[in-house]
């Protein structure tokens, strides 16, 4: 029997337990990775059911097919240019209306279509009663009741799916209607559209245009110039009837239908009343308790992160010396066997020892962080305190984790919804003074000039990040938004989402930023082996001597601090020959080569995920940014210590 | 008394009221540049034309009748020097000197024609909200240029002064395209009903619920969502 494969695509509004549905049909045949050139999530898996093979595509949460964010505009695209086979609709019941309107949208996109009405059992706590053959006559699609968490309908669906995808196309019976005098100029346009050959099916592409969607016009404009005008009158006579804007009438044209299919299969049975999960929710955005709790929580998940990072990179560095010991007794100790050790297996350690135990309970905090609905939460209390910085409330997440490592800080700023606010967010982050650099600033500053000087350094750095946040925030093009966000209710987070996120994330992780932490490691113990450092020690002591005041040792420690900046410490201590530094190094000189490794370069694991979540280009450009600012921050601030202090 | 006079004072406890602060005789007294007896005097003839409630020692407050006057004083004030900062690049504080004087003499339509011309500003240079027109439009965006919108009747109230648990509809949403774009997406449509759950302190964000479900707002966008209280 030949095989028979078929392509679903899961759609919906974020929080409805898509990812779930996900991890039920495909187990543990998936693969995370991101969708080409972008900054998004793209989990796909494979299930076999009944002789076929069914290729599952997750798309992200959204709640609409505009061009707000990234993810809407993927969605979009893939949709209608990729053609899966079957779309499944993944739909809360308990918020149907709005689902609805994202169901609406999705039905204009022409594709045939299978409604998975989920969380049912949360709908019928909340005393709301769904009849689903009547939605699914309302909508002219099938619809499958299911409550994911438990596993139940999952096969009713993919029954569905296949049922849906043997019948063949969809066939546009169903189009909700929009009011007449808006049918009227859609039909009009669509006919001018349909000699345009866009991949899109022809009356969407009205639809859109008369909405003034920026990507449609785009693409529609660039062939025929001449439509302009003609949509501009349609949109204006629109305008003049409704006086209000086209994207709002078309917005609640759609609302209108949708909220006419949620009110007539929907029975409200039971008022609904206070439960525990709703008392919680308030409690954690009250006014003092949600405060309080916030403080208890991120304490905690920062502290258990670090905790459990520190334990299990100490206990794994204890291994790898054994294992290097052991290396030796075999192979002996000639330069090219402590090439190869130092070359290529330290690197490879690097990774494991310095990222993976601080990711791994990362991924699981975060994972349990999303999934329980609390996040939302975090960004609700923190909104106004970020507002100075140009962000808004989710950012503290990603800013919070940076204290720790910059490697979660970074990945984190992934909950941001614009490409330019996560942006924004990792530049910040990267600019957070981590656990290995508050290791040289207590080490180094605290130690020998006193502590004091050591607290002044954060909270010039503080200064900094406040400083440099509003200034990247003017010069950063696109439309700052405020928030604007679901508050979705508490649930109780999967053990087995959660373990399955963290190891395909996991998967994902090492893949890419390996290979740059080994290749950085070879490059830099190349260096070292051709004994060329002498030489940049010598030639670059314009910079470390003259501008900075340093003495020029210090640029081996600083060239090698871009691999783990905890190790500029040590490496100083062993290249001056003592630990004492008082007596090698006058306070100021202390104090500008702390500031310079606080902020001269992300560590190479940071600039990888830079790499992975912005691209080359744009990590380069953080990169060459802060080493340029962190040389001239460092020389004025020499210049100005000397002034005051005869050290 | 002119009326110019009137309007001034109007406007010094409109402000004096954003500031959350009490209108003392001395505070008046001191922004209007007057010695406290007279603006006592003041204070007295504007209650005897029932503009403010004054109560001596206490201070005064405004009364629905000037606090719609003085709404639409300030609101002409900061487009004025939004229009003589931003495009004649004039100096803030005579830019504010200036606006004083014109403010007066400038008709409603051409104030609204001219927070038109300068794309809807919501701020004035100083950061001070400038207070949103009465004209009945649902959107900046639908505001036509005719001078003929029909009058708003009901009293607007940006969303973030709703109380807890208080219920709303609503009427006019405005700012940036995208912001809209997105707060439609979610569900917040002019004529909708929603309900306000939660406020963060400090100029926090609100919690609402729309249509089912629960949504959080900065603080700077729901001030530019305005609701009609039910």
């Amino acid at each position: 029997m030949a095989e028979k494969r078929v392509v679903i695509a899961l759609a919906g509004n974020a929080n409805v337990g898509k990812s779930v549905v996900f991890n039920h049909l495909t187990g543990l045949h998936q693969h995370i990775g991101n969708w080409p050139g972008k900054t998004v999530e793209r989990a796909e898996g494979t299930l076999s059911f009944e002789g076929y093979t069914i290729d599952v595509i997750d798309l992200p949460g959204i709640y609409s097919l505009s061009t707000y964010s990234l993810e809407e505009l993927i969605s979009r695209e893939y949709i209608a240019l990729e053609k899966p086979d079957v779309i499944v609709n993944v739909v809360d019941a308990s918020v149907l209306e709005r689902n609805l309107f994202f169901t609406i949208q999705l039905l204009e996109l022409e594709t045939p279509l299978v409604v998975a009405l989920n969380q049912i059992d949360v709908a019928t706590k909340k005393g709301m009663k769904i009849d689903h053959e009547r939605l699914g006559k309302l909508l002219g699609v099938p619809v499958v009741p299911c409550v994911a968490t438990k596993g139940i309908g999952l096969e009713d669906l993919v029954k569905k799916v296949i049922e849906v995808h043997e019948k063949g196309h969809f066939h546009p019976l169903h189009y909700h209607r929009f009011g007449f005098e808006i049918e009227e100029r859609i039909e009009k346009l669509t006919a001018l559209v349909e000699r345009v050959r866009t991949g899109y099916p022809p009356r969407w592409v009205a639809v859109k245009l008369l909405e003034r969607d920026a990507e449609v016009e785009k693409l529609i404009y660039s062939q025929q110039p001449a439509m302009k005008a003609k949509v501009e009158s349609l949109a204006q006579e629109i305008e003049q009837i409704h006086s209000e804007s086209s994207p709002a009438i078309m917005a609640s044209e759609r609302y209108n239908v949708a909220s006419q299919i949620a009110r007539e299969s929907l029975a409200i049975v039971a008022p609904t009343k206070a439960g525990l999960d709703e008392r919680l929710a308030s409690l954690t955005v009250h006014r003092i308790w949600g405060y309080l709790i916030m403080v208890l929580v991120m304490s905690s998940v920062f502290y258990g992160i670090f905790t459990f990072g520190d334990f299990t990179s100490g206990s794994l560095l204890t291994i790898f010396e054994n294992l290097r010991s052991i290396f030796h007794t075999i192979f002996g100790s000639s330069p090219a066997v402590e090439f190869i050790w130092d070359g290529l297996i330290e690197g490879v350690i690097a990774g494991i020892t310095i990222a993976l135990p601080y990711i791994v309970p990362f991924y699981v905090a975060m994972s349990i962080l999303e999934s329980s609905g609390y996040l939302p939460r975090v960004a609700f209390l923190m909104d106004s305190a970020l507002h100075s910085i140009g962000l808004h409330g989710k950012a503290f997440i990603p800013l919070m984790l940076g204290y720790g490592c910059c490697v979660p800080g970074c990945m984190a700023c992934r909950i941001m919804e614009t490409e330019r606010e996560r942006f924004l967010a990792s530049f910040l982050t990267t600019l957070v003074p981590c656990a290995a650099r508050t290791v040289v600033i207590l080490g180094l500053v605290g130690a020998y000039v006193g502590i004091r000087w050591a607290l002044l350094l954060y909270a010039f750095d503080l200064l900094l990040i406040f400083f440099l946040g509003r200034l990247a925030f003017k010069v950063l093009p696109g439309e700052p938004i405020g928030l604007i966000m679901e508050m979705p209710s508490y649930k109780m987070p999967s053990l087995e989402v959660t373990a399955k996120h963290t190891w395909f994330r996991l998967e994902d992780f090492v893949r890419v930023a390996f290979p740059l932490i080994v290749v950085g490691n070879l490059a830099l113990k190349t260096l070292e082996y051709l004994s060329v450092l002498p030489i940049i020690e010598r030639t670059s002591s314009f910079l470390t001597v003259s501008w900075l005041g340093l003495p020029a040792v210090t640029m081996t420690p600083l060239i090698f601090g871009i691999f783990r900046k905890e190790l500029t410490l040590v490496m100083l201590a062993a290249l001056v020959g003592t630990r004492n530094f008082a007596t090698v190094m006058t306070g100021t000189q202390m104090i500008v080569f702390a500031t310079v490794v606080m902020l001269y370069i992300p560590c190479v694991a940071t600039i990888a995920v830079l790499v992975k979540e912005f691209g080359y280009r744009k990590a380069i450009a953080i990169t060459l940014f802060e080493i340029g600012f962190a040389i001239l921050v460092g020389g004025i601030m020499f210049r100005i210590l000397r002034l005051f202090t005869a050290v | 008394m002119s009326t110019s006079n009137i309007e001034e004072y109007l406007q010094t406890l409109y402000t004096l009221e954003e500031e959350q602060k009490t209108a003392t005789t001395t505070e008046i007294a001191k922004r209007l540049g007057f010695a406290a007896p007279s603006v006592t005097e003041m204070l007295k003839r504007l209650a005897r034309q029932g503009y403010v409630r004054y109560e001596p020692y206490k201070g005064a407050t405004l009364t629905d009748q000037g606090r719609r006057i003085a709404r639409k004083i300030a609101r002409k004030h900061r487009i004025l020097e939004v229009f003589l900062h931003d495009i004649l690049r004039i100096r803030k504080g005579r830019a504010h000197t200036q606006a004083c004087g014109m403010e007066h003499v400038l008709s409603d339509e051409a104030g609204n024609s001219l927070c038109r011309m300068l794309r809807f500003p919501d701020k004035c240079p100083d950061g001070k909200p400038i207070p949103i027109c009465d004209e009945d439009v649902e959107h900046c965006d639908a505001c036509e240029p005719t001078g003929e919108n029909p009058s708003r009747r009901e009293r607007l109230l940006p969303l973030c002064s709703l109380r807890p648990g208080q219920r709303a509809i609503v009427r006019f949403i405005r700012g940036g395209t995208m912001a809209v774009q997105r707060l439609h997406d979610l569900g917040v449509t002019t004529g909708t009903q929603i309900q306000l759950k939660n406020c963060a302190p400090l100029q926090g964000p609100v919690e609402i619920v729309v249509r089912g479900s629960a949504l959080a707002i900065g603080h700077g966008l729901a001030s530019k969502i305005f609701v009609e209280a039910c």
